[in-house]
């Protein structure tokens, strides 16, 4: 007998996201469906706003991978006024960015998804000796590893039990059968949960120092950046290279080794293919190397289809459409995001016994299916890995090889759960090296003299009517805006984030988004415990509020549609 | 729904009270002191001790009692009282704290995991015992719908709810929506807020709206205090909070069982009583017309005055400059930003612009819409006339609150304890959602 699973809400995720679940006799799921749960219409409110300031608003789509909206936006509104960054510019957006690399995959490992594959409570019966031993398994510098070390982490864990109360920790799925890994490889990887709560301060002070704090940085404006003081001060610039060094040092001796040993436990079902999804891969390209627009990346664009290596297909972002077949909004016709023009068009939930469910063979989101020459595609770290292995990037062939290598895994193995959750590793260790060498640039370049930091260009001119758009590589993927000037105003303002991607739910042609077609063929151990779920969602690292926040600027006034009595229905 | 939020404001302005002045009472210190050793006798709920964390730390007694001095002046008290100020900070693992998400961007639970400077702040992180946090719980789905109702159920009338983020209204509230039963956000808030000893809303959007309360307002956004009669609540603005606000805020109810003195819009005084302007590191640019005029220019360069800009400074209530963020690492003006003065409410329609407010076509009116920044700016930066009309403007704005506050919130003035909680109800407010996420 089938069984229907409603998860809501999934925790460990920015923003608010259920997912439903149809389940056969073996527990299996057979079915996906994914909506997220708030709106805030934040398109809406930048219409008509001055472009300069649309950064900073746009930014607070998302506090978690906080400043991608930022930079985005500044990029879009540079793109449509013709401005080109200068060097320090585009140097210290860089070292911005990279900063929200190194401190958000940390954190999404350990802080949002480590619970999927490490069992606490199991982590208490281990010898913290031997524990000393599985870390040095995968790195000869391990971080922060000792007996001592692990036995007071074991302290804190059994004082939290005794209470009764495991406060953040309360009612997870201790025990489940799909924990994998020993009592010992459990404690290292708690140990390192709790210094991650150290070290990602100190990761996001790397962005405070040039963006003056975080989250939300501030120190963006369009047609470059304003931290003058920051960049002319060699002691400023040293101390960003100190942090930058503990970060790596963490990454290398705790995140990669940890990753490693989830790889090791999960393998089976990694080469299984378990979690793969679509199997189609996008990127648009990120981290302009050189100070030409269109000059090489650290991350070139491109797009990969059916998991085929041999074949790199270009990325164009005017291929770029977005269907609304099952999203709330009038219509079912794909339009690129400039001629965008849905209306929304709520259905509401079916509702029984308490519960609410999707009308799934309807409409049933309020995220908009976004395709690539017709292809629905995953993107985010994964993708961004395979694009380049694909183009034969050597940055990214080298770093890829050697991580496989490290854990002895065929290149097939990342296609799947425990393959995305390595690439957002992988690329963390190629980041954090490009940042030093940015850091370098940076800082030989102002050691030279040059301290120009911004384009200066004539508003009242190049705002009159202009539109353009803004691509960038963000931790959890590809994000566009495309924004249309008038007068000075902002006339309409697009934005397809990566979650869009990824957390959309079927489009016209009934194809299911990411996340749903990465669901069908994970098995649960307990229907009753979402643990699988929670497993492979998370290896996506979701990013709801960055999602959910499109509707059309031309689209109906939202007040006039009916309102439903309060806890009668739910929007999701 | 059109809330007209001068009026609302005007109306609410809560409870308010004097600073602790230098004269406290000595029935003041024996009360903080029976309110501590009533807490003692709890057990803690989350097993860590600070002690403990400081020593693993390797911070030693002499740098947390520096620590215990500067947060003692920073919350306006004695020195008498940094032995309790000490103590509060040991024994905050007995407050309970339920931490729920409406519309945010989670901006505020990510401050809340940085923290800043002193770094005993951050070990104070880890000893709060945080009940519910759906971004950092073990728990999905109906196991952590059950977490939060135990959480309720066994903490009822003591436990602080930390409210992040606006809550919406339009379509019945669904544009915010948690739970198996898709529970709308408002009325999350307000379930839970029952058996609330003290509300705190953290972050601009939960304080007053914030972006998805911005011109059109598209989802009806409401602020925590516009949903929230009857429990006392604390605003901890900005975008995202200065953790260390929210420290303070913690530590000051730990120790007196009261919510701190607040100004008109519900924040605690030691925070937001000074203007960002009067302690800006740039203020003798200010005072001596030195300008940024264009981003990136020789005075930039300088570090000189950000107020030709766009900088808010002067209309904008925060400790930003003195505590900085990020361990003391910057702060936007640190950085050559202005300040978007977003501390203050509707900041996103009056304030967020890179320019300053007489070159800036603002639809919405200021809050009190008197315009006194306007005429200022067209007298071409007087600089007595710009901070005097500012400070005047707030010194009547407050006088005002004042008075109404004191008419129509007299049971909140501060010298008397919060209204207790109303009694636990006989079945869990949310019962209709525990049935069940399955169904065959």
């Amino acid at each position: 007998m089938t069984k229907h699973i409603v998860v809501d809400p999934i925790s460990r995720i920015e923003g608010q996201l259920r997912i439903e679940a149809i389940v056969d006799d073996s527990n299996t799921i057979t079915e996906a469906y994914s909506a997220g749960t708030m709106f805030r219409g934040i398109e809406i409110i930048l219409r008509g706003r001055d472009p300069r300031d649309a950064g900073l608003l746009a930014m607070r789509i998302c506090g978690v991978c906080t400043g991608v909206h930022y930079w985005t936006s500044a990029r879009a509104v540079e793109n449509a006024f013709g401005v080109r960054l200068t060097k320090n510019a585009r140097l210290v957006r860089n070292l911005i960015e990279g900063s929200l690399f190194v401190h958000d995959h940390p954190v999404h490992f350990y802080q949002l998804h480590a619970l999927d594959f490490v069992d606490i409570v199991s982590a208490l019966s281990a010898n913290p000796k031997k524990a000393v031993d599985v870390a040095y398994r995968y790195t000869n510098a391990p971080y922060n590893a000792s007996e001592a070390t692990y036995r007071t982490v074991q302290a804190k864990l059994q004082s939290l039990v005794k209470t009764g109360s495991l406060g953040i920790f309360g009612n997870g799925y201790w025990g489940n059968p799909s924990y994998l890994l020993t009592p010992e490889e459990n404690l290292v990887a708690v140990s390192h949960y709790l210094d991650t709560l150290a070290i990602q301060r100190t990761a996001a002070k790397l962005m405070a120092i040039l963006g003056g704090k975080n989250p939300h940085p501030q120190s963006i404006v369009v047609g470059g950046v304003t931290c003058v003081e920051d960049i002319q001060n060699p002691a400023r610039l040293a101390q960003f290279g100190q942090y930058l060094r503990e970060v790596t040092q963490f990454v290398q001796g705790a995140y990669l080794p940890d990753v490693l040993m989830a790889g090791k436990a999960y393998a089976k079902e990694g080469l299984a293919g378990v979690g793969k999804g679509l199997g189609n891969y996008l990127c648009y390209g990120g981290f302009p190397l050189n100070d030409t627009p269109g000059g090489a990346e650290l991350f070139s664009g491109g797009m990969v289809l059916n998991g085929d290596l041999s074949k790199v297909y270009p990325f164009d972002q005017s291929a770029v459409r977005e269907d609304v077949t099952h999203s709330w909004y009038q219509g079912n016709a794909a339009l690129h995001p400039y001629q965008g023009e849905t209306v929304p068009d709520y259905t509401g939930l079916d509702r029984r016994n308490g519960i609410a469910y999707l009308k799934v063979d309807g409409k049933y989101s309020w995220l908009k299916s976004p395709t690539h020459e017709d292809h629905r595609v995953e993107v985010g770290p994964l993708a961004r890995l395979i694009v380049n292995y694909a183009a034969g990037n050597p940055t990214v062939r080298q770093a890829v090889d050697g991580v496989l290598k490290m854990g002895g895994f065929p290149p097939s193995v990342l296609f799947s759960t425990i393959g995305r959750t390595a690439a957002r590793c992988i690329e963390t260790v190629i980041i954090a090296s490009a940042m030093a060498g940015w850091l370098d640039q940076l800082q030989r370049n102002t050691a030279a003299g040059d301290l120009s930091t911004w384009t200066s260009f004539d508003f009242d001119t190049v705002s009159k009517d202009a539109e353009g758009y803004g691509l960038a590589e963000v931790p959890r993927g590809s994000l566009a805006h495309w924004v249309r000037i008038k007068e000075g105003r902002i006339d309409n303002y697009q934005v397809i984030a990566p979650t869009t991607w990824n957390a959309a739910p079927r489009d016209g042609h009934g194809r299911p988004g990411a996340y749903e077609a990465a669901l069908v063929g994970v098995k649960l151990a307990k229907p009753d415990e979402p643990l699988e779920i929670l497993r492979t969602i998370h290896s996506f690292d979701p990013c709801l509020a960055c999602s959910v926040h499109l509707v059309d600027a031309r689209g109906r006034e939202l007040g006039d549609y009916e309102v439903i009595p309060a806890g009668g229905l739910r929007q999701v | 729904m059109n809330v007209d939020r001068r009026a609302l404001f005007a109306g609410q302005m809560g409870p308010r009270s004097v600073p602790v002045s230098s004269d406290v009472d000595r029935s003041k210190r024996r009360e903080y002191r029976e309110r501590l050793r009533e807490l003692e006798a709890e057990e803690p709920l989350s097993g860590l001790d600070l002690r403990g964390l400081l020593k693993e730390h390797g911070i030693g007694r002499r740098a947390f009692l520096q620590w215990v001095s500067a947060t003692t002046a920073m919350l306006t008290l004695p020195p008498l009282f940094e032995p309790m100020v000490a103590k509060a900070a040991a024994v905050m693992n007995r407050v309970p704290v339920i931490w729920i998400e409406g519309q945010s961007c989670r901006g505020n639970s990510e401050a809340f995991l940085r923290s800043a400077a002193p770094t005993v702040d951050e070990l104070i992180f880890e000893t709060i015992s945080l009940e519910y946090h759906q971004m950092i719980m073990a728990a999905a789905g109906l196991q952590a719908d059950a977490r939060k109702q135990q959480a309720i159920k066994a903490n009822y009338g003591k436990y602080i709810l930390v409210v992040e983020g606006a809550i919406p209204t339009g379509y019945g509230g669904g544009f915010s929506t948690t739970g198996a039963a898709g529970t709308p956000f408002i009325d999350e808030v307000k379930q839970v807020s029952r058996g609330a000893a003290v509300v705190i809303a953290v972050g601009a959007c939960a304080t007053s709206g914030a972006l998805p309360a911005a011109d059109p307002n598209p989802t009806e956004a409401l602020s925590t205090q516009e949903v929230i009669g009857d429990r006392p609540i604390v605003n901890i603005p900005a975008c995202p909070f200065n953790p260390v606000n929210f420290v303070g805020t913690l530590l000051q109810f730990t120790l007196t069982g009261q919510i701190p003195p607040l100004d008109s819009q519900l924040r605690p005084r030691w925070a937001f009583g000074a203007l960002i302007h009067d302690n800006c590191e740039r203020r003798a640019h200010f005072d001596a017309g030195e300008y940024v005029q264009e981003w990136g220019d020789a005075g930039a360069k300088n570090n000189f005055c950000l107020y030709k800009m766009g900088c808010k400074g002067p209309m904008t209530s925060n400790n930003c400059g003195t505590v900085l963020y990020n361990e003391r690492t910057s702060w936007p003006i640190g950085a050559g930003h202005g300040c978007i003065g977003c501390s203050e409410v509707n900041f996103w329609d009056r304030y967020a612009q890179e320019r300053p407010l007489a070159a800036t076509n603002v639809n919405a009116p200021g809050l009190f819409g008197w315009g006194v920044e306007n005429s200022a700016d067209k007298f071409g930066l007087g600089l007595l006339t710009l901070v005097g009309a500012g400070i005047a403007a707030h010194a009547v704005a407050s006088g005002v609150a004042h008075y109404r506050g004191r008419a129509r919130h007299p049971t909140m003035a501060p010298t008397e304890p919060p209204p207790g909680p109303p009694p636990p109800p006989d079945s869990s407010p949310q019962e209709s959602e525990r049935q069940g996420g399955e169904v065959s």
